[in-house]
């Protein structure tokens, strides 16, 4: 199998950033019900009925939401621990999510995964993985599963720039190039690896140029526009989905929390995630365009309230589920043969 | 006169096919000249001339096969004469300063099986090697699971490194039978991925050292997926390939990984000795809905054994075997060391001693029920591994033993292991790293 022949670095225009009123309507709510997920479980953690490591996505909604849109029933998503929006975004229960963060039976794992630990077969989820960049070949692995049944199902592997380091990341560009998998490599670009900002940790910092030694196509975009997401992640999964190999989405983007709910933010100035907050929230600019489009305040203010009571819901499912039996414990280490 | 030597193309090579002869008596040759081809069951290769001169003499002809490493297959008469000695390759320097693979007895010799087992009757048996045993189990179960494939490094348009796969690129085509870079990282965990999504792939380490590179994609990701997920999503996969000591080959390529991996839950190990368990318990394996980690070794691919014709034969994980009866020492082994262990057996007999051998076939699932049974009839129990001794697998044994039948042990539990160094290149040193049948009758001998 020879690599492709295909040495475009990058495709010559952008693509058209485009909504209907419907669709960037059904954008905000889903993104609004990430931020509103995230700021609900934050202040779980902070009353102790969610431990470990607890890493929120808020700031980044637009990226999972965009790229959800691009996909059809079969596809797959995989990413790492800083899971909650990519299962929110392909649809898991918000209940099933917040009662595994509070090591509920009722969670998506029987309270046996923890935040970073989640999967749904049902909605082609794949986790949830803890180690930074393993997800990585694994979601190679799934393109490849595609591959092999000659379906035209495409999985969306999500990574951030700090995983983007690791040789495994490397060695995943190679064999998804070489094999032709149907795999967007979506790297999330939050500029932080936990407290080390991508300056200090990377020596070329245009990580959509990673792509060009496999001649693998790729874009930088926007991360904090809904729109551009979409747009990008269109052409990204039509050419995975023609079966002409994989793809990379740089996604410039940022969080407004810290890297864990554990994060004293010394690297970082208030000043820096304040500006960004004010003018470049994906739900603030979204909000904007639904108004300029034509969506009442009130017509805004029922989705948020009814966003905000799915968010209560799951909270209260949370704290009432009971804790796994102990009989847990032994359970699901090998599939009884 | 300078005698050509029949060379060794690998470190575990005994014999050879001479192929092919591209000088005759009288042709001038100079160094660096192609004088004849080589075939093993791996590779062919080509043997160049080392020393300038006319050949004088052809002593093996073209065609001959079985040809001994070391023997003398032509001459040369020529000027910068060479001594015998310095011409024989390096890692042959004598069959008996490397008997573990260099012995032509022990590569040809059919290990007959005892019957006095209480597993299922297979009835008419053939005589295979482990290499072709793995290759029928592997090509049985992907004519019979269309979601069962084999991928790894020259698995495919090489037939493998150490010839499992030969002619299955020819059978299942290239979407089933998949070379890969060299890559292990990646394409372990690429592997593991096609896993979580329900293919059952077959992933050859063209050697278990290379594995370590993948370690975390076998432990973090394929072994507990399962717990992670509640149950949702785990990975059936064989992780396969070489294991433990081969031969001059050193410490990065020498080393037994049983221990590390049977710590970990989430997994199955299997370590097959004869050809009847490579076939059964591979087959057993790819089935499995886990992740298997199959301990091949290297030596054995060439041994022969009796194995079941019957197109059904399967063998369950986590059952041991009684490879011989004893009833005054039980002696636990898995892979190679079940040839030491028996070799031991052997020896104590003529010295009155009766050893009842064991052969582990899995490690995780450990067959407690086999072992603790055959210590409390013996009231010895000696381990034997490959592996280096703290936290080897002959400490589990030693514990199982020591908490399930204490009363019934006439004598401290023994171990005989790997010495606990790094394994070296110098043959003297590396013979003297490995368990030798002595080490096990010395253990014995100590308790009576």
């Amino acid at each position: 199998m020879a690599a492709s022949p295909d040495k475009t670095k990058k495709p010559n225009r952008k693509p058209a950033a485009a909504m209907s009123r419907d669709e960037l309507l059904g954008a905000y709510e889903r993104m609004l019900l990430i931020r509103r997920f995230e700021e609900k479980a934050g202040q779980l953690y902070g009353t102790g009925l969610i431990a470990g490591f607890c890493h929120l996505y808020i700031g980044q909604e637009a990226v999972v939401i965009g790229m959800q849109h691009c996909l059809k029933d079969g596809d797959e998503v995989i990413t790492s621990y800083r899971d909650h929006g990519h299962m929110l975004a392909t649809g898991m229960d918000p209940k099933g999510v917040m009662a595994e963060l509070t090591g509920r039976s009722g969670g998506y794992s029987k309270g046996k995964g923890g935040s970073m630990h989640m999967f749904s077969k049902e909605k082609g989820f794949f986790g949830g993985h803890g180690i930074v960049g393993a997800q990585v070949s694994l979601g190679t692995g799934i393109g490849f599963s595609n591959w092999y049944r000659q379906n035209d199902a495409v999985c969306l592997t999500y990574f951030g720039e700090g995983a983007s380091n690791q040789g495994q990341v490397y060695e995943s560009y190679n064999l998804a190039s070489l094999f032709k998998l149907p795999v967007v490599f979506i790297i999330e670009n939050n500029r932080y690896a936990m407290g080390t900002s991508i300056e200090r940790a990377t020596a070329s910092t245009d990580l959509s140029h990673n792509a060009s030694p496999w001649g693998m196509p790729s874009m930088a975009v926007d991360g904090m526009d809904v729109l551009a997401v979409k747009a990008a992640g269109e052409q990204a999964v039509a050419h995975c989905r023609a079966g002409k190999g994989p793809f990379l989405l740089e996604m410039k983007t940022y969080r407004y929390r810290g890297h864990s709910m554990s994060d004293p933010a010394k690297y970082r100035t208030r000043e820096e995630v304040q500006k960004m907050r004010a003018e470049h929230d994906c739900i603030d600019s979204a909000r904007k365009k639904l108004e300029e489009m034509g969506v009442s305040e009130a017509e805004l203010r029922k989705l948020d309230d009814s966003v905000k009571a799915r968010v209560q819901a799951a909270a209260d499912f949370a704290q009432a589920s009971p804790e796994p039996d102990p009989s847990e414990l032994y359970t699901n280490v090998l599939v009884e043969t | 006169m300078t005698d050509i030597l029949m060379p060794a193309l690998s470190p575990t090579m005994t014999e050879g096919k001479l192929a092919k002869w591209l000088k005759d008596v009288g042709d001038e040759v100079k160094s660096g000249d192609i004088l004849a081809e080589i075939e093993t069951d791996k590779a062919t290769m080509e043997v160049e001339a080392v020393d300038e001169g006319t050949l004088t003499e052809i002593l093996v002809p073209e065609g001959s096969e079985g040809v001994a490493v070391n023997a003398v297959i032509a001459r040369l008469n020529g000027d910068g004469e060479q001594t015998k000695e310095e011409l024989k390759p390096g890692p042959q320097t004598s069959p008996t300063e490397t008997p573990r693979t260099n012995a032509p007895a022990q590569q040809k010799r059919t290990n007959t099986t005892p019957k006095e087992t209480v597993e299922k009757e297979w009835g008419k048996t053939r005589t295979m090697t482990v290499r072709e045993a793995l290759r029928e189990a592997m090509v049985v179960e992907m004519r019979a699971d269309k979601d069962v494939f084999l991928i790894g490094e020259e698995v495919a348009q090489y037939q493998g490194a150490y010839k499992i796969s030969q002619g299955m690129l020819d059978e299942f085509g290239p979407r089933r039978v998949i070379d890969t870079p060299i890559t292990e990282h990646g394409f372990t965990g690429m592997a593991v991925g096609a896993a979580m999504n329900g293919l059952k792939p077959i992933l050859e380490f063209m050697t278990f050292n290379f594995a370590m590179q993948a370690i975390d994609q076998i432990i973090n990701s394929a072994a507990k997926t399962l717990y992670m997920s509640g149950g949702q999503m785990g990975a059936s996969i064989v992780f396969r390939g070489p294991n433990g000591a081969a031969a001059r080959v050193a410490a990065q390529h020498s080393q037994c990984y049983a221990s590390w991996y049977s710590h970990c839950p989430g997994l199955k190990v299997i370590a097959p000795w004869s050809a009847a368990d490579a076939k059964g318990l591979l087959r057993a394996a790819i089935r499995d809905p886990n992740p298997v980690i199959f301990l091949e070794h290297e030596i054995l691919y060439g041994h022969s054994f009796e194995v079941p014709e019957d197109e059904d034969f399967i063998l369950p994980i986590g059952k041991a075997k009684v490879e011989r009866r004893g009833s005054d020492v039980t002696i636990i082994a898995f892979s190679i060391m079940v040839d030491v262990a028996l070799k031991a057996a052997e020896a104590l007999a003529d010295q009155g001693i009766s050893a009842e051998v064991i052969n582990l076939r899995t490690i995780r699932p450990l067959d407690v029920e086999t072992i603790v049974e055959s210590v409390k009839t013996t009231g010895r129990v000696v381990s034997v591994e490959e592996g280096w001794p703290f936290a080897g697998i002959g400490s589990e044994i030693i514990a199982t033993v020591v908490e399930h039948c204490f009363d019934w042990l006439d004598a401290p539990p023994a171990r005989v292991t790997g010495v606990d160094v790094p394994m070296p290149y110098a043959a003297n040193l590396e013979k003297l790293a490995l368990p030798q049948p002595g080490w096990v009758v010395d253990a014995v001998k100590k308790f009576f």
